[in-house]
């Protein structure tokens, strides 16, 4: 069984959102970055947890990024993977990681390919279906629970209004979601080993992004609470109705 | 050239986000000076001509069983046939769980230029540039697309319906539909509670609570609102309500009219999934609570007290509004 789990670097979930050079790039000075919580949390402890019941399991793990994201990486390696891929590349579009990662995908001939549901920072959603379609494979989005029985993966995934449970043969490509595993810290022994793990570099391939980021902008500020007295409830259901107008 | 809208049902019911994604792609197939043209996939009964009164000009259906449950790859093939078919430029989705399943994979298909998460209508001026919610709400970016045909999926709740009058020409289109490789063994609709996602108005409860078995308060106020109800992350990771209740960064992200947050600090991962509502109100009997700064509304108190009031009092302005 190979997996490859897709990492990405955010910046830390407390950062200060703020832009620079006239708005058009995130301003990350003094920034923490961390591995993307669903790629770490959710994706990378569960593929430990297939390769801890079944120790032929091979996990690989890409990231798309340049130099600055080799950190982020290690330590995702001290969590347990067993070797990694770096693409030389500045973050472009979605088109243009999901193209890397698919090439990688192909090269590698993994039987399950794990993304995270979405980026914090960006909030795409969708690199795990553009992998998929690029690989011609099937795609279990928003994956609650998953398991495997040979070569067949039962899935509990998120769908509109409700849950479900299917069976799908690998390969797979699945994007992960709170309820896959439960959140894991690396140890020293992690740590240790992660130092000579491979990281293989690689240098992009040649694709042309379809989108690109114009401009950043800040919700506008809020008011200021208006704080009613816990005896005068009445007076919030009457602000509600006639001033904001939601009931 | 036309917009084609993708309308997203369950059990046979057109769901709210794909009335509001019907609205979203009517207004900007107005701005482009074409027409809005929707499609929808699996079994339905309803008259779909009544579409029109959305300002949908044609409804494609194709009602082929295979299409009954949602597998990606058979949907996006469908899909992108479609829009190649009907010579769609910009194909639009809801950014719910089936537009995040589907769309990716129809931009692929149609070398299409892919905005998730849209909040806004394009600016169609000087190209072509879409408006998306960015580090979980805290911000937004206008994301410029290149290609010819473009593919948006608009979040819930940021685009409102307009109803007028007018018929929908109801059509089938000739498209051969692959076998699912999804095989799908049963399907838990949480049914009776309203979609969380979709929902005007969110009740959510936080550690403040102190455990599961208060959770009472929470959804008696849920009820005589009519709303749907949430949690912080801890209160799902301690088991008391479940995951799909935890709004945040981490969790499921909502815009509703009002989002009433009762007994939960305001840390900023959770302010993360809650700060695009329209209206927030804050109950906690901390004053420091940081929730306050995000707050429109907020009453200083302990919730044991304040929240049944606050219940009784909808009830009397239910009954006599
Ligand atoms: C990477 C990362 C991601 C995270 N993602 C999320 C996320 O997606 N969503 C999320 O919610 N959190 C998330 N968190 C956790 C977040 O940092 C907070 O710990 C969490 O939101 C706190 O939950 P809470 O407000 O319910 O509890 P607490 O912080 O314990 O707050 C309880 C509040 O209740 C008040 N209270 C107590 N008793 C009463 C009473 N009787 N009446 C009224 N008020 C009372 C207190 O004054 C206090 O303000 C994340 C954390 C990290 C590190
Ligand atoms: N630069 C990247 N390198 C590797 N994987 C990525 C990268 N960006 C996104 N991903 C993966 O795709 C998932 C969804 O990202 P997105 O579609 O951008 O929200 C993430 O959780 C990662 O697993």
């Amino acid at each position: 069984m190979k997996i490859l789990v897709c990492v990405s670097k955010t910046p830390d979930t407390t950062a200060k959102v703020a832009f620079k050079d006239g708005n058009t790039k995130f301003e990350d000075a003094g920034v923490q970055w961390i591995i993307n919580p669903y790629d770490e949390w959710y994706s990378l402890v569960r593929a430990i947890e297939l390769k801890e019941k079944d120790a032929a399991t091979v996990i690989h793990l890409v990231t798309v990024g340049a130099a600055d994201a080799e950190p982020v990486i290690r330590k995702a390696l001290a969590l347990g993977g067993d070797e990694a891929i770096r693409i030389n590349a500045d973050n472009h579009d979605s088109f243009y990681i999901a193209s890397q990662i698919a090439q990688i995908a192909i090269e590698g001939g993994y039987d399950l390919i794990f993304t995270g549901k979405e980026t914090i920072d960006y909030n795409g959603s969708s690199i795990g279906g553009m992998v998929a379609e690029l690989l011609n494979m099937p795609y279990a989005s928003l994956v609650l629970k998953f398991d495997l029985n040979g070569n067949t993966a039962t899935i509990t995934r998120e769908i509109e209004g409700g849950e479900e449970v299917s069976e799908i043969a690998l390969p797979l490509v699945v994007s992960s979601q709170q309820g896959m595993a439960e959140p894991r810290i690396p140890n020293m022994r992690g740590i240790m080993a992660a130092r000579s793990k491979p990281l293989k570099v690689v240098e992009p391939i040649a694709v042309d992004a379809l989108t690109s980021i114009e401009s950043f902008e800040l919700p506008p500020a809020k008011a200021g609470v208006k704080l009613i007295d816990a005896d005068n409830v009445a007076e919030l259901v009457r602000l509600l109705h006639e001033e904001a107008r939601v009931i | 050239m036309s917009v084609l809208i993708f309308i997203d049902q369950a059990d046979g019911q057109i769901k709210k986000s794909s009335f509001e994604v019907m609205t979203y792609g009517v207004d900007v197939a107005k701005q482009l000076g074409t027409t809005a043209e929707a499609l929808l996939l699996g079994k339905n009964t309803e008259d779909l001509s009544t579409l029109g009164k959305y300002g949908i000009s044609k409804v494609y259906h194709v009602a082929d069983d295979n299409l009954n449950n949602l597998d990606a790859q058979v949907y996006a093939q469908v899909i992108a046939d479609a829009a190649t078919q009907t010579n769609a430029s910009v194909v639009i989705f809801s950014h719910n769980q089936t537009g995040k399943a589907v769309a990716s994979r129809v931009a692929i298909k149609l070398k299409a230029g892919l905005v998730t998460g849209a909040c806004a209508l394009p600016n169609t001026t000087n190209g072509f540039v879409v408006k998306k919610t960015v580090f979980s709400g805290k911000a937004f970016a206008n994301v410029s697309i290149s290609s010819a045909i473009k593919v948006i999926s608009v979040n819930p709740n940021s685009h409102t319906t307009t109803i007028g009058d007018g018929i929908a020409e109801v059509a089938t289109l000739n498209i051969s539909v692959p076998a699912p490789k999804v095989k799908v063994i049963s399907v838990n609709k949480i049914s009776g509670d309203i979609s969380l996602s979709e929902a005007d108005i969110v009740v959510s409860g936080g550690r403040g609570l102190k455990g599961p078995e208060n959770w009472g308060i929470i959804t008696d106020l849920a009820k005589v609102l009519g709303a749907a109800t949430a949690c912080s992350r801890p209160v799902s990771d301690s088991g008391w309500r479940p995951h799909h209740e935890h709004v945040g960064q981490t969790g499921i992200q909502v815009a509703p009219n009002l989002y009433i947050a009762i007994g939960i600090s305001g840390a900023i991962q959770h302010l993360a999934g809650v700060n695009r509502s329209k209206v927030i109100v804050v109950i906690n009997k901390d004053p420091e609570a940081p929730f306050f700064k995000a707050a429109d509304y907020g009453i200083v108190g302990d919730a044991f007290e304040v929240v049944p009031k606050l219940t009784e009092e909808i009830k009397k302005f239910k009954a006599g509004a």
